[in-house]
C-alpha cells in the first residue's frame, strides 16, 4: 500500500460493491430554512447505512429526497449510475426501484393486507394476479402476517402493519430500501419484530438507509452509522467505532442523551 | 288525490324529463367535477390554474344567467342544433360539477398525505394514485356533501322550465290553464321531490356503509 490517503479515506465501504446511491452536494431549502446543507453521501450495493441525529437535524429530508418525495434545491442525486428524473413516468418508474418504508406504516386503508402488497406489482410491474398474489403471500409469510392476509389495515397491530409495509415494499423487488424511523410508532413491545426483519433483510445482502435511533440494529446490522446535525452530516463511522468512540463534540453529545434516555 | 290522478298525463312526462335532468347532468357532473377537483390538487400548475378559473368562474354565475346563456346565447353560435333539454343538460351539469369539484377537493384533505406518499414510493404516477388510492378514500368523506350537491340539483333542474324545457317546474303552468288551483298542484310536486329525495338518502346511506374506511 503506497497511499495512506486511500486507507484512511474510504476504511469501511470496502467490503462492498458498485456505488448504488449517490449524493454529491445536496441541497435543501424549505423557503428561508436551509434543512440540508452540502450533503455528499455514497452507499454501495448492498451497504446497510444508519442515519441518526436529533429530531429536526434532517434525516427524514434525506431520506425523502432520494425518491424525490422532496425535490432538492440544487446538487445531485443518482441512483444506480442515473440522475433522478424530474417528474413524470420517469420518476415513477425511478420510484419503484426505491422502497420506501414510513414511520406511520401508511398502508393503503381500504386494501386487505394481501391487496397492499399486490397493488404495485399488479399496476406498476403489470404482473398478473395470481402471480403477484402467490408472491405477496410468500413474503407476508416471511415477514410473519400471512395469516393476516385478508384482514384490512386497521385490525393488525402496528408491528404487524409495519411488517406488512415492509413485505409491501420488497413485492417491488427494490434496489434499495428507504427506513424512516421504521420503529418509532412502535409499543416497545413491537419494536424487535420490526427490526428483526430488517436484520434478516440486511443479512441478505439488501441495500439500505435506516434512519433510527436504535443502536442494536445499528450495531448488528449496519455497516456504517452516519450522524447528522442542523441538516449536516457531521461524522461518520463504522457503529461500534461511532458508539464507543464518537469523534465531535455534537455526537457525544448526542450519544450521552441518548444512554441516558 | 284527483288534482293528480286526474292529471298523470302531464305529472308522468314531466316527472320523467326531470329525472332524466338530473340523472344525466349528475352523473356528467360527477365526472367532470372529480376531473376538475383532480385538477385543483394536481402538481402541474396550468392543471391547476385551469381548475380554479373554471371553478370560480361558473360557480360565480347565477344558474339562471348560465342557462339563459345555453338557451338563447348557444343557437346563434350556429354550431348545430341541439334541444332545450340538451342544453339545460348542459349547463346543469357544467355548473353541478364547480360544486362536486369543491367538494371532492375537500374530501382529498380528509384522506392522510401518508397514503399519497406511499402510493408514489411504490411507483405509481399521479393518475393512479388519485384514481386507486386517494379517489377510494376522499369518496368515502364526501358522500354527505356530495349528496347535498345532488339534492340542489334535483330541486335546480325546475330552473330549465323557464328556458322552454318540460319538466316538474312546468307542471303548474300546464296545469293552470286545465282550471286546477295552483297551491294544490305545487303542493303535490313538492310531495313528489320529497319523495326523490328520500330515495337520495337511501342511496346515500347504502354507499356510506359500502365505502366505510376503518382507520
Ligand atoms: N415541509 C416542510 N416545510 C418546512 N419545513 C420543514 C418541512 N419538512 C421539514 N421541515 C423542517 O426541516 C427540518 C428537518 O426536518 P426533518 O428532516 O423532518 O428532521 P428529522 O427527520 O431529522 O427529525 C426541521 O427543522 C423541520 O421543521
Ligand atoms: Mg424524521
Amino acid at each position: 500500500m503506497t497511499s495512506s490517503f486511500e486507507t484512511t479515506s474510504n476504511p469501511i465501504h470496502a467490503a462492498h460493491g458498485e456505488p448504488l446511491v449517490v449524493l454529491e452536494n445536496v441541497e435543501k431549502h424549505y423557503g428561508d430554512f436551509h434543512a440540508l446543507k452540502n450533503i455528499n453521501m455514497t452507499v454501495n450495493k448492498g451497504e446497510v447505512v444508519v442515519v441518526i441525529g436529533p429530531s429536526g437535524s434532517g434525516k427524514s429530508t434525506l431520506c425523502r429526497t432520494i425518491n424525490r418525495l422532496e425535490t432538492i434545491t440544487s446538487g445531485e442525486i443518482r441512483i444506480d449510475g442515473k440522475a433522478l428524473p424530474k417528474e413524470g413516468k420517469a420518476l415513477a418508474a425511478l420510484r419503484a426501484d426505491v422502497g420506501m418504508v414510513f414511520q406511520s406504516f401508511n398502508l393503503f386503508a381500504h386494501k386487505t393486507i394481501l391487496e397492499n402488497v399486490t397493488l404495485g406489482p399488479i399496476k406498476v410491474r403489470r404482473r398478473a394476479k395470481a402471480e403477484a398474489e402467490k408472491d405477496a403471500r410468500a413474503l407476508l409469510e416471511r415477514v410473519g402476517v400471512a395469516v393476516q392476509a385478508d384482514k384490512m389495515p386497521a385490525q393488525l397491530s402496528g408491528g404487524q402493519q409495519q411488517r406488512v409495509a415492509i413485505a409491501r415494499s420488497l413485492a417491488m423487488k427494490p434496489k434499495v430500501m428507504l427506513f424512516d424511523e421504521p420503529t418509532s410508532a412502535l409499543d416497545p413491545e413491537m419494536i424487535n419484530e420490526v427490526l428483526d426483519v430488517m436484520v434478516h433483510l440486511a443479512a441478505e445482502g439488501m441495500t439500505m438507509i435506516v434512519v433510527t435511533h436504535e443502536m442494536g440494529f445499528a450495531r448488528k446490522a449496519a455497516d456504517r452509522v452516519v450522524f447528522m446535525a442542523d441538516g449536516e452530516i457531521v461524522e461518520e463511522a463504522a457503529p461500534e467505532e461511532f458508539f464507543s468512540n464518537p469523534k465531535s463534540d455534537r455526537a457525544k453529545d448526542f450519544l450521552s442523551k441518548l444512554l441516558t434516555h | 288525490m284527483d288534482p293528480l290522478i286526474n292529471n298523470l298525463d302531464i305529472f308522468v312526462p314531466a316527472f320523467r324529463n326531470t329525472i332524466i335532468l338530473f340523472v344525466v347532468s349528475g352523473v356528467a357532473a360527477l365526472i367532470l367535477g372529480t376531473v376538475v377537483g383532480g385538477m385543483r390538487v394536481s402538481p402541474v400548475p396550468i392543471m391547476r390554474g385551469v381548475g380554479t378559473v373554471y371553478v370560480n368562474f361558473i360557480r360565480n354565475t347565477p344558474l339562471t344567467l348560465l342557462m339563459f346563456f345555453f338557451a338563447f346565447g348557444y343557437p346563434k353560435l350556429e354550431l348545430g342544433n341541439l334541444s332545450y333539454m340538451t342544453l339545460a343538460i348542459i349547463a346543469l351539469s357544467l355548473y353541478t360539477a364547480t360544486y362536486v369539484a369543491e367538494v371532492i377537493r375537500s374530501g382529498f384533505n380528509t384522506v392522510p398525505v401518508g397514503q399519497a406518499e406511499a402510493a408514489r414510493a411504490i411507483g405509481l404516477p399521479f393518475g393512479q394514485t388519485m384514481s386507486l388510492v386517494i379517489l377510494p378514500q376522499a369518496f368515502r368523506a364526501v358522500i354527505p356533501p356530495l349528496m347535498s350537491v345532488f339534492i340542489a340539483l334535483l330541486k335546480n333542474t325546475t330552473v330549465a322550465a323557464g328556458f322552454s324545457v318540460f319538466e316538474a317546474g312546468a307542471i303548474r303552468a300546464y296545469l293552470s290553464e286545465r282550471g286546477e288551483p295552483a297551491i294544490v298542484v305545487l303542493l303535490w310536486v313538492a310531495a313528489i321531490f320529497v319523495v326523490l329525495v328520500t330515495v337520495l338518502s337511501l342511496v346515500q346511506r347504502r354507499l356510506e356503509n359500502k365505502w366505510r374506511v376503518a382507520r
